[in-house]
């Protein structure tokens, strides 16, 4: 680890000054910036703790919607009875991330900005273009089980590692920002980047932004929802696949819908191609099994992950049987 | 007075573990302690062409950097028994020369005031290569295969009787497959670590191992000092599991540096650094032939392994070690074969050949069963050896075919439907699979101190130590019995090189091995507290004879009659004694050719000769063994339930039922059990170290990358012990436990996974991906 100099932000207008200057960084939770630190990945010469802030509040708003204050810890936004009862995906899939311990430290803003666990990437000793920009990428012919299948470039191929931004994609959440030139708001599927030519880029915040709020815009079919994930353990793994899904159902026809996968997108997926075949059909597997095959249509498999094409959609299409069956 | 040993008492030393008041070895506070920082290599092969310090050298609070440049020469070492020093590459002594031959080869060590300090400081270090192709990838080199020698222990690597390839031809069912197992890594919950202080020409070494007797050897060679110079502490070790049963670099590499920079050095290796530079289980593929008449009997059995080792020394699984004796057969031919790769020298893991080999054997032994349409567990009863018919010798005691009736009760075997994928619940196939277990019961010799002292309490000294496996505890279990007092009167000493040599924890041999001496040396100082006794005249037991009189509750008195007897305290405060002690070696191994006589004139010389009057010790070394061999055997039974959609195996139930001889107590026994299911759940579903396909160096080096089980993934499990004590082995009857727990696991996870959904996966671990 490289030394630092540690500033304990009293509010927002301090961090973001703080933060303003080249190699300063924010921490929160510190459940992935401090292992990053740790390892030498992430050398800021300047860190900002926020976790005096006030942006710990879950506001229910007037239509049912819902804003999320960055510092709301993972574990209180998962137990939250709005949430779970307006946005069950978003409370399944933060339940399904990580262990209680890292839930009860991780932060909302945090969540969202996480690193990718791409074994590469955590390794100096290797090539990586997220890490070291124009060194390569050790994983595209490497090892590459735990990789990205959709998104994927000819200089990076990592997944987004979260749950939690998987129901967030699905559900068209919007980032609100402050940084000293205001406030501004980014829609979800804006914020994270794909990895393209630079890799090393990964989300639409500058120097300095500070993550204040998510907020949900209200979805009343979201009632119904449902995050499945699949993994090699129980529990405390990231997922192979995962899909976050909720619909709605009128008379056996499907009205609305909202569809994004996890552990195969270079960022967070929504699909909207799936969504489109899905609404207007009728509520059956093969409709499932049609708009599964439409969200990994664009999929591209390296050597050890070829399975995840086809888990991916299994995963889909068992997720949208489940939501189906919500009475 | 009631016996202790069986009792599942707490562990003596559990409430220090839990409030941290036991000190492992990287948390002993010395004086001026300097920390150490090791620098691994980044290629796989090649030379260092120049290390670059300079930068680091001037970094705050850094004492210097230790390369091959500078360090100290170190001897070769000679031996190979992990008892008496191990050390785990021969050939690469820490730092010698400029050769890499494995990614995350220490390379330098830099020493500053903190561990911070030492770690930004190692960053900062510039090594230059002349880098060289590597053998990477384990397949690609099948074609160099050659036969090893012994492998641990001394075991035959190669093995046969009778014609197995001619049998094979005529047999009239046969089956034959090829199972594949992947690196694995111990992953022990304390890294490995060792402190180093010199003072003088004297060695103190704080070491997280498995063998301080051994640790004391090896450093004593190595270094070139004399063994009395060499102290060496484990007094509380967090799991080893083999990894450090041989000795690896950073316990030389802490007393080198801690020489060259006259400051105590300690060395504590990451969690990536264990993965690199600390031993794994090797790579197997092995090819299992099996012939059977249609009634059901084998008649030829083949078991044929490749495995991988370094180029700086030869480790052999022996996955057929346990081929030639676990079934009847006429026929048997059990081969080994090596391939070396520039990885890390591979080493024990728990049940090092056992584990993977039953693995292998189970699942074909299933695959047979199948094509016979015969049930798994009366194919393997039909089979069933009375004897071990390569070495032509009866067992001490066996009790497997109880084991296999009392697992089918505890699982549910009788709801299994025999064909495999017909049995659902909601969306998951149900599946249920068993195997045997086995493990040789190892003894070796072993030496213990007992003193008795007037205020009431007694105290044990051996050089073994209690690697997390409960060994304080069930040792105080021993020695109470034979002093006659209650558990809380004793205190058990280990992991001290000072005291008589103890077992090294490996093999599963220290409870086997340790406690007779322990309760030897009890027994022995009983007798002197009672030889007094009789020769006093105040005494109530004056003039009685020895063999009438028994020792209870803190007494000795007549067996016949309980109140004519005494306090031994008062035997001691009369005779003006503040204490008795005895010293006593039981010279007994279940492997002939290593009972070890001491040289003259050394303390162990000293502890020979007391033996020789020592009844408990000569009534044990007199038992007639040379007929017998020793084995434990257990049958392992699991119920799974796979979501064939998603491929997604959950682990219902395990039951397990062994055969072990004397329960020594049932909680650490059970424990071990448990610990053992849940190593081979791991190892049947979803451990696995990963190398980078093209620069051969490790890539899932942390345990978010190498997963092991968590506790949402541990179903109901049912240990159940046989209970008979072995009459053979040892007068307490118990065989150790720590290693037969994971035999036969994957093979029944792997079986019963078979049973849900007719998949047979021969390629560990089975995840998700190889089921859709
Ligand atoms: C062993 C392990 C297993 C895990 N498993 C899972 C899993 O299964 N699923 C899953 O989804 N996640 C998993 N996680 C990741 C975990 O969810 C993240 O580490 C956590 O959410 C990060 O939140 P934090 O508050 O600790 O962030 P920090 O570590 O404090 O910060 C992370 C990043 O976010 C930035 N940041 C933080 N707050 C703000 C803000 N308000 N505005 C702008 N930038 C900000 C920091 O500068 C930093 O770059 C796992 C983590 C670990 C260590
Ligand atoms: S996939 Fe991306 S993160 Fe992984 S090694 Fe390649 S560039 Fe780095």
């Amino acid at each position: 680890m490289e030394p630092f100099k540690l500033i304990r932000a009293q509010d927002n207008l301090q961090a973001i000054h703080s933060a303003g200057i080249k190699q300063s960084k924010f921490i929160a939770g510190g459940t992935n910036m401090l292992d990053l630190m740790k390892l030498n990945i992430e050398t800021p010469r300047q860190v900002v703790d926020i976790n005096k802030l006030s942006l710990y509040k879950i506001e229910e708003m007037p239509d049912e919607g819902v804003r999320i204050g960055a510092l709301v810890k993972n574990s209180d936004l998962s137990y939250n009875p709005f949430i779970k009862t307006h946005f069950p995906m978003l409370s399944e899939a933060l339940l399904s991330g990580a262990s209680p311990q890292l839930r009860n430290m991780a932060s909302t803003g945090g969540n969202l900005m996480q690193r990718t666990r791409c074994p590469y990437f955590y390794n100096t000793d290797f090539a990586c273009n997220k890490r070291l920009p124009g060194s390569g990428c050790a994983a595209i012919n490497g090892y590459n089980r735990m990789n990205a299948v959709l998104g994927t470039s000819d200089q990076c191929i990592a997944t987004h590692p979260s749950d939690m931004c998987v129901a967030l994609a699905a559900l068209g959440a919007i980032i609100y920002v402050q940084g000293a030139k205001g406030i501004r708001t980014i829609p979800f599927a804006d914020f994270h980047l794909l990895p393209a030519q630079t890799p090393h880029l990964e989300h639409n915040l500058r120097q300095g932004e500070l993550i204040t709020h998510i907020e949900i815009p209200a979805l009343p079919f979201a009632a119904k929802s449902h995050y499945l994930k699949v993994r090699d353990r129980a529990s405390y793994e990231f997922a192979l696949t995962s899909a976050a899904v909720a619909l709605d159902v009128q008379n056996g026809i499907i009205r609305q819908a909202r569809i994004a996968l996890g552990g195969v997108g270079t960022k967070p997926w929504r699909s909207l191609d799936a969504e489109k075949a899905l609404i207007g059909a009728s509520a059956t597997e093969s409709t499932y099994k049609r708009a599964a095959d439409l969200a990994l249509a664009t999929a591209n498999p390296y050597k050890d992950n070829a399975f995840k094409v086809e888990l991916a959609k299994r995963t889909l299409v068992r997720a949208l049987k489940t939501v189906e069956g919500l009475s | 007075m009631n016996e202790s040993l069986g009792k599942p008492i707490d562990r003596v030393e559990g409430r220090l573990k839990v409030t941290g008041a036991a000190t492992y070895a990287a948390e002993y506070q010395i004086k001026n302690l300097a920390y150490g920082v090791p620098v691994l290599s980044t290629i796989t092969k090649g030379r260092v062409k120049s290390i670059d310090v300079q930068q680091a050298q001037k970094m705050p609070g850094v004492i210097g950097v230790m390369t091959s440049e500078n360090c100290m020469m170190l001897h070769s070492p000679a031996g190979s028994d992990p008892g008496s020093g191990k050390f785990a590459e021969k050939d690469l002594l820490p730092l010698q020369n400029d050769r890499v031959l494995y990614g995350g080869q220490y390379i330098a060590v830099v020493v500053a005031e903190t561990t911070e300090q030492a770690e930004r400081a190692a960053a900062l270090i510039g090594v230059t290569y002349e880098e060289q192709k590597p053998a990477v990838g384990f397949e690609n080199h099948f074609a160099t295969a050659y036969q090893p020698g012994s492998g641990l222990g001394g075991a035959k690597t190669q093995e046969k009787r009778g014609d197995a390839d001619a049998a094979m031809k005529t047999a009239a069912v046969t089956t034959d497959e090829t199972y594949t197992t992947p690196v694995y890594s111990h992953t022990a919950m304390e890294p490995h670590a060792t402190i180093a202080e010199w003072n003088g020409e004297k060695l103190t070494v704080y070491d997280a191992t498995q063998s301080v007797m051994g640790v004391q050897a090896l450093l004593s060679t190595i270094l070139g000092i004399p063994k009395e110079n060499t102290q060496v502490y484990a007094l509380y070790i967090g799991g080893g599991f083999g990894s450090k049963g041989f000795t690896w670099a950073n316990t030389l590499l802490a007393p080198m540096a801690a020489k060259q920079f006259n400051r105590p050095v300690k060395i504590e290796l990451k969690r990536q650094q264990v993965f690199s530079a600390a031993g794994r289980r090797t790579q197997t593929q092995q090819k299992i032939g099996l012939g059977a008449g249609t009634d059901g009997k084998l008649v030829s059995v083949k078991h044929d392994t490749i495995s991988e080792t370094s180029f700086v020394d030869e480790f052999v699984e022996t996955a057929g070690v346990a081929t030639p004796m676990i079934y009847s057969s006429p026929n048997v031919e059990v081969k080994h074969s090596l391939v070396r790769l520039n990885r890390g020298t591979p080493c024990p893991m728990r049940a090092p050949g056992e584990s993977v080999g039953t693995y292998a054997l189970e699942v074909a032994m299933d695959e047979m069963a199948r094509k016979l349409k015969m049930d798994p567990i009366q194919f393997r009863i039909a089979n069933h050896s009375d004897m071990d018919e390569q070495k032509k010798k009866q067992f001490s005691s066996k009790y497997l075919k109880e084991c296999y009736l009392r697992g089918a009760e505890s699982i549910g075997w009788n709801d299994r439907n025999p064909e495999p994928g017909q049995t659902k619940q909601g969306n998951l196939l149900v599946g249920y699979g068993m195997a045997t277990a086995t493990y040789p019961a190892n003894r070796s010799a072993s030496s213990a101190k007992a003193t008795l002292y007037v205020d009431g309490h007694a105290e044990i000294l051996c050089g073994t130590q209690d690697i997390g496996t409960g060994t304080y505890t069930v040792m105080t279990q021993v020695a109470a019995d034979a002093f006659g007092l209650p558990v809380e009167k004793v205190k058990v000493k280990l992991g001290n090189s000072s005291y008589p040599k103890g077992a090294q924890s490996g093999g599963s041999q220290v409870s086997a091995s340790v406690g007779p001496a322990i309760r030897a040396a009890a027994l022995g100082a009983m007798s002197k507290v009672i030889k007094i006794a009789i020769a006093d005249h105040k005494s109530p037991l004056y003039d009685k004879k020895e063999e009438d009189i028994m020792a209870g509750n803190g007494r000795i008195h007549l067996k016949d009659n309980a109140n004519v007897g005494e306090a031994l305290v008062d035997v001691l405060r009369r005779n003006g004694m503040d204490k008795v002690e005895a010293q006593a070696k039981t010279n007994v191994s279940t492997r002939a050719q290593q009972s070890t006589t001491a040289p003259d004139g050394s303390p162990e010389a000293k502890i020979e000769e007391e033996s020789k009057t020592n009844a408990a010790v000569q009534a044990d070394e007199k038992t007639e063994r040379k007929d017998y061999v020793f084995h434990s055997f257990g049958a392992q039974f699991a119920k799974v339930l796979v979501d064939p959609d998603l491929g997604t195996i959950r682990v219902e139930k395990i039951a397990s039922i062994m055969d072990i001889g004397t329960v020594m107590n049932l909680k650490t026994a059970t424990n071990q059990i448990m610990g053992g299911i849940i190593f081979g759940m791991g190892m049947a579903l979803m451990e696995e170290t990963k190398y980078d396909p093209i620069n051969g160096r490790i890539v899932t080096r942390d345990m978010a990358q190498y997963l092991v089980p968590v506790n949402a993934d541990i179903p109901e499990i049912d240990v159940q012990f046989i209970g008979k004590p072995d009459p053979y082995i040892s007068p307490i009857g118990a065989r150790g436990i720590g290693e037969i727990g994971i035999t036969g696991m994957a093979a029944a996870i792997a079986n019963a996974i078979y049973n849900a959904t007719g998949r047979r996966v021969r390629d560990l671990p089975i995840t998700p991906d190889k089921l859709i």
